[in-house]
């Protein structure tokens, strides 16, 4: 299993990680060792088998619909790295 | 004056019961300890000066958010975030009347195994400061077992609580998935994070756990206990079906030392009246880590996808947005959660999802099944915790797969969601080895009984030797 340059491009666009160009290269050998070791899952048949996607036997856990106080607008900005009065500022698109 | 160093939580709070010892001067003689050996182990990345609460000081891992506390995840993209709100353990902490010590250090977002992930630089272990604690709850391992905090608590995702307390001497838990709220913790594998107690010795892991467990309305995962947490007093191990498998006992790696000191343990259980038999646990053991490797990753990559610049932590400066979501992403994550999250959007992606993601899912069922099958003729299950003693610093930065075979012990309880508990055995080399026990689902109190008589029998002293 050895990746491309051009797949881990891709999977860093998907991520939102601009790599740099050192750690392309870095990331497709060590992403092609480790997609190699954890390939051999598809050695199993479990074409039967049912996925587990959580380990407790646990299905809707449902709650009351009740309103609780929430962050005032001061509290849910104090950790912004820019403001611009009540919202977070962003750079443009 | 206090010696932080034998001092267990347990001893502690009688002191304080009897107020021969004031929880306030608890707490100083550990911040004392803390000035004096910490700058050579950086358990710690932060401490806190105020003690409140009436009870025996607390240690919590940077990922357990504390309301008005810098919470890191040792993470450069977290530096400076101070939570609005507490997380569920650390406020039922605060109920316990437990004072906040500080926050421990960690590989960045609970991903490693030997705390040099951190983005604020590597915890050493008390036993030899030339070797890594393990990880990625390496600070609160460091910081219990050189006496610098009488309890702590951990994560344990793929054997984050287990690992580490093997390699310092101490008890780790990590408990049921589900009984512990993961509310407020910085999320790595929502599937297989747990919170989990560190400590001197097993009944203190009990008294801590029973402070943190329970359902929590604010983590939908949370179940009520279905018995309550004992404390335990049990001396010897009649009765109990104890299961070793050969494919653990005999997985590539395990050190000589390693080895030695589990099958002295093993004896050991025997000659306290346990019947001890073997089983097989193959495909859990061929493919652990394999499976483990894509679920936690590929969670990960979901998890991970909210640190964007825009709400809090750092930001990169750039003038385009998506430039800036991708330049924060890139200069904020260090290269340990860039690969797994990597990793992760592979294995999740167009194409790749059944061979990588839906196949894992599938022999996470395999793994939980096996275990069912031996639970069926033991009580619970032994084997080394890792299978090496602390290794030195840098020995395994450069190979990542080197430092996943960490946990290859400790993986396949956690895909199954088993309780399991790590205490030490012995030494090897001079270096503490661990020795991990593992249950059905919601068996901590046989958990508990089992390594306290174990832990009485063995007789190991938890100060290490160079700090006695």
């Amino acid at each position: 299993m050895s990746l491309t340059r051009e797949e881990v491009l891709h999977v860093a666009r998907l991520a939102r990680l601009a790599l740099t160009e050192e750690e392309v290269e870095r990331f497709r050998e060590q992403l092609s060792a480790i997609l190699e070791a954890v390939g051999t899952v598809g050695e199993l048949d479990l074409a039967d088998v049912a996925p587990t996607s959580h380990p407790l036997d646990v299905v809707n856990v449902w709650a009351e619909d009740e309103p609780r106080p929430s962050l005032d607008v001061e509290e849910a900005l104090a950790n912004a790295p820019e403001r611009d009065g009540n919202f977070f500022r962003v750079p443009p698109a | 004056m206090i010696d932080t160093l034998r001092l267990s939580a347990e001893e502690a709070m009688k002191l304080v019961d009897r107020g021969e010892v004031s929880s306030a001067e608890l707490h100083a003689s550990y911040l004392a300890a803390i000035g004096e050996r910490d700058p050579e182990l950086h358990a710690y990345l932060r401490t806190i000066e105020a003690s409140d609460g009436g009870g025996v000081p607390i240690a919590l891992k940077d990922l357990i958010t504390t309301r008005g506390v810098e919470t890191t995840a040792g993470s450069k993209i977290l530096a400076g975030y101070i939570p609005l709100f507490d997380s569920t353990v650390a406020s039922r902490c605060r109920r316990a009347g437990l004072p906040f010590l500080g926050k421990t250090n960690m590989d960045e977002f609970a991903m490693g195994s030997s705390t040099e992930n951190s983005a604020f630089g590597p915890t050493r272990n008390p036993w030899d400061p030339e070797r890594v604690p393990g990880g990625s709850s390496g600070g609160s391992a460091a910081a219990v077992a050189a006496g610098l905090a009488p309890w702590a608590l951990g994560s344990d995702t793929g054997g984050s609580v287990k690992q580490p307390a093997s390699l310092c001497g101490i008890v780790g838990l990590r408990p049921t998935y589900g009984t512990v709220s993961r509310y407020g913790i910085v999320a790595f594998a929502s599937s297989l994070d747990q919170i989990g107690p560190m400590t001197k010795t097993v009944r203190d892991c009990a008294l801590l756990y029973r402070i943190i467990a329970g359902r929590d309305p604010c983590d939908s995962t949370t179940v009520d206990l279905p018995h309550p947490v004992e404390i335990p007093e049990r001396e010897d191990l009649k009765g109990l079906r104890i299961g070793v498998a050969k494919e653990m006992a005999e997985a590539d790696g395990i050190e000589p030392g390693v080895r030695d000191a589990v099958d002295r343990a093993i004896e050991l259980a025997r000659g306290l009246g346990a019947e001890v038999g073997e089983c097989a646990l193959p495909r859990s053991m061929r493919y652990g880590l394999p499976c483990y490797y894509l679920v936690a990753p590929s969670e990960a990559s979901s998890n991970l996808a909210r640190y964007d610049g825009v709400r809090y932590g750092f930001r990169a400066s750039e003038d385009d947005r998506v430039r800036m979501y991708e330049r924060t992403r890139d200069e904020g994550f260090g290269d340990e959660p860039k690969r797994r999250v990597m990793l992760g959007t592979y294995a999740l992606s167009a194409g790749y999802y059944e061979a990588y993601y839906g196949q894992a899912q599938k022999v996470r069922t395999i793994i939980r099944d096996e275990h069912a099958r031996a639970f069926e003729r033991f009580d619970l299950l032994l084997s080394a915790t890792s299978p090496t003693v602390a290794f030195r610093l840098g020995e395994r930065t450069q190979n990542p797969l080197a430092m996943y075979l960490s946990d290859l012990l400790t993986i396949p309880a956690n895909m199954a969601g088993l309780p399991s508990l790590s205490i030490p055995c012995g030494l090897s080399e001079g270096l503490p080895v661990g020795l991990q026990l593992i249950g059905p689902q919601f068996s901590e109190n046989t958990l508990f009984g089992a390594a306290h008589a174990l832990e009485r029998a063995l007789a190991f002293d938890y100060v290490p030797e160079r700090l006695r």
